[in-house]
């Protein structure tokens, strides 16, 4: 196996956790980190994905410093969020979304 | 005085809002005065711009002179010149009803902040429609799903709360799925740009995959069923200006950019097994938000389901222009009917918040007797479900007419079976509300005020869409620059 389809291996494996762990915890928390391994497994990937002509391009690594700034930013901004959800409902959960949703597919 | 031709319009619908939106955050005490300017101009760019597009066609611009790979470009063809103009009409009066809406009831806290956020969506949905290159519109889809997510959580209360978490936890996963499929993109083509990407050999596993994830990334954050259990809850719970511009511009921004992969990056991708999959999907949306609409309790969570079902007819384009030589009759069908949406769903949610304003509670039940206290913003109620039902002379009929003729034409008549089911959905919603609206109370009809300016910019959106079915002609011009379907539009099968 060579190191780049070992690294593109190992983005998949680490979006496919994320995922899993988004949808079934409930606490914020591990979501917003389970966010963010989604966001490592991507940048991974990209990083493997690049094309390689005897030097790396880097082009791919300008996309992934861009990528981790957003997501700094957006990990701080849903952080910032829970702590109101957990302000305003008692928990760090997702409240349900009214009696008027409940049943709709995808819960 | 310049010649239109001449105008640097497309950095200056990016620059505007944007310099506008970081001058408002600084001069908090005069947020109101200064964002309502900025908001006035930047529509007055955007319109203009349309019409620099539908003059001068295909308008490209790159920022600092740079130019493509390295530097930022902006380019303008005639989607995106209506996109743009849609969010400027749309935005005018969401910006006029908004100087009313904000009291200082929290110590004016919202009124502070709202100004800021909204000239930032504005900006990130220009610069969405303008981008050259799908890095640039990850860029500006993360910036507006923050903003918008900002937006929702300024009401604050524990149910806006809830459903602003729920809606940046979707808004994230779907932009990175986004990326990610424009990294691997790039990786088999070797550049981000839209127009180098259409002339690319992109063929094999990897275009495939990359495409696949776009699209799962940006059908999550469209709220395409069954992927739209996060719209009603953060559409109904946010204030109203912002449920409008939520529900009638930032749900088509990832709209926008999934027509920009299908129909000019990769359109011999598609099968018919996945255009009539999105095409299907579209078709559920369009019954199960009407069905949802019909059963809501709350008025504003009606209106959030009207918009899911709203949503589904868009991506009848799939099945019906996709991989047809002559696509333009359904090309053209949607786009009228997204536009169409947008400022009937925009007037619908502005009066739906002069409404709730007047009114005893949140529920559909709760507005008896508004007709005689607010006979305007029923009024414009009443006009704007009119145009989502489809009735003739609206923006809405022009697009359902235009699209139910590309179904029997290309005959495929199964989504013109979708089309009237969902038309006498949206009939029955609206009725709905429109049935406890008029139904008299007992006694002297309350006198309740809200501000003249709430219920004419309610007034002023359905109006617009009323008059988008005249001008069905212009507009479907205007969407033949830089078409990347074409053919002419198909009237005769219905005579």
């Amino acid at each position: 196996m060579s190191p780049l389809l070992t690294y593109g291996v190992a983005g998949a494996v680490l979006i496919a956790i994320g995922l899993y762990a988004l949808i079934v915890r409930r606490h914020l928390l591990r979501k917003i980190v389970a966010l963010n391994v989604i966001g490592n497994g991507v940048f991974l990937t990209l990083v493997a994905a690049a094309p390689r002509l005897g030097t790396p391009d880097p082009v791919p690594h300008a996309m992934v410093l861009t990528g981790i700034v957003v997501a700094v930013s957006a990990t701080a901004f849903a952080l910032a969020l829970a702590v109101r959800v957990r302000d305003a409902t008692g928990a760090a959960v997702l409240p349900p979304p009214g009696d008027d949703v409940a049943g709709g597919p995808g819960h | 005085m310049p010649q239109l031709a001449e105008l640097p319009l497309l950095p200056w619908a990016v620059a505007l809002p944007l310099g506008g939106a970081a001058l408002v955050f600084v001069v908090r005490e005069r947020a109101q005065a200064i964002g309502l300017a900025v908001g006035v101009a930047s529509a007055a760019v955007g319109l203009l711009l349309a019409l620099q597009v539908a003059t001068g066609g295909v308008q490209h611009h790159a920022v600092g002179g740079w130019g493509a790979p390295l530097g930022i470009d902006l380019a303008a063809d005639g989607l995106s010149a209506l996109m743009v103009a849609m969010t400027s009409v749309v935005g005018l009066w969401v910006s006029l009803y908004s100087s009313a809406y904000f009291g200082a009831g929290d110590g004016g806290h919202q009124r502070a902040y709202f100004w800021p956020l909204w000239l930032l969506l504005w900006t990130a949905l220009n610069a969405l429609f303008l981008a050259a290159d799908s890095f640039n519109a990850y860029v500006t889809l993360e910036l507006l799903g923050l903003s918008a997510v900002a937006l929702v959580a300024l009401a604050a209360t524990p149910a806006a709360l809830g459903g602003a978490m729920r809606y940046l936890l979707v808004g994230l996963l779907g932009s990175l799925l986004y990326l990610l499929g424009v990294g691997l993109l790039y990786g088999a083509a070797g550049t981000v740009d839209f127009r180098l990407l259409a002339t690319a050999p992109l063929a094999g596993p990897a275009a495939a995959v990359a495409l696949g994830v776009i699209t799962a990334g940006l059908v999550l954050k469209t709220a395409l069923f069954p992927f739209h259990f996060w719209l009603p809850p953060a559409h109904a719970s946010a204030p109203a200006p912002v449920s409008a511009v939520l529900s009638a511009l930032v749900v088509k921004a990832s709209f926008y950019l999934l027509l920009r992969f299908w129909f000019w990056v990769l359109p011999e991708a598609a099968t018919p097994v996945v255009t009539n999959l999105l095409g299907l999907l579209g078709a559920l949306a369009v019954l199960w938000g009407g069905l949802r609409a019909l059963t809501a309790e709350r008025l504003k969570l009606l209106v959030a389901y009207s918009t899911v079902a709203q949503l589904g007819y868009l991506f009848l384009v799939f099945p019906l222009a996709l991989g047809s030589v002559e696509g333009f009759t359904a090309w053209g069908g949607v786009a009228l009917l997204l536009l169409a949406h947008a400022t009937a769903k925009a007037g619908m949610f502005l009066s739906a918040g002069a409404i709730l304003k007047a009114s005893a509670h949140d529920g559909v039940s709760g507005i008896d007797g508004t007709a005689q206290a607010l006979p305007v913003t029923v009024f414009a109620f009443a006009l704007a479900g009119v145009s989502l039902v489809g009735l003739p002379p609206t923006g809405g009929f022009a697009g359902k007419w235009i699209l139910l003729n590309a179904a029997l034409a290309t005959g495929q008549w199964w989504w013109a079976a979708v089309l009237l089911a969902g038309s006498l959905l949206a009939a029955a919603y609206t009725v709905r509300v429109l049935t406890h609206a008029f139904t008299r109370l007992p006694g002297e009809p309350p006198a309740c005020v809200v501000p003249a300016r709430l219920e004419w910019s309610a007034v002023a959106l359905a109006v617009t869409a009323l008059v988008l079915g005249f001008a069905a002609g212009e507009i479907l011009e205007l969407l033949r620059v830089g078409a990347p379907v074409s053919g002419p539009v198909l009237m005769e099968q219905l005579r």
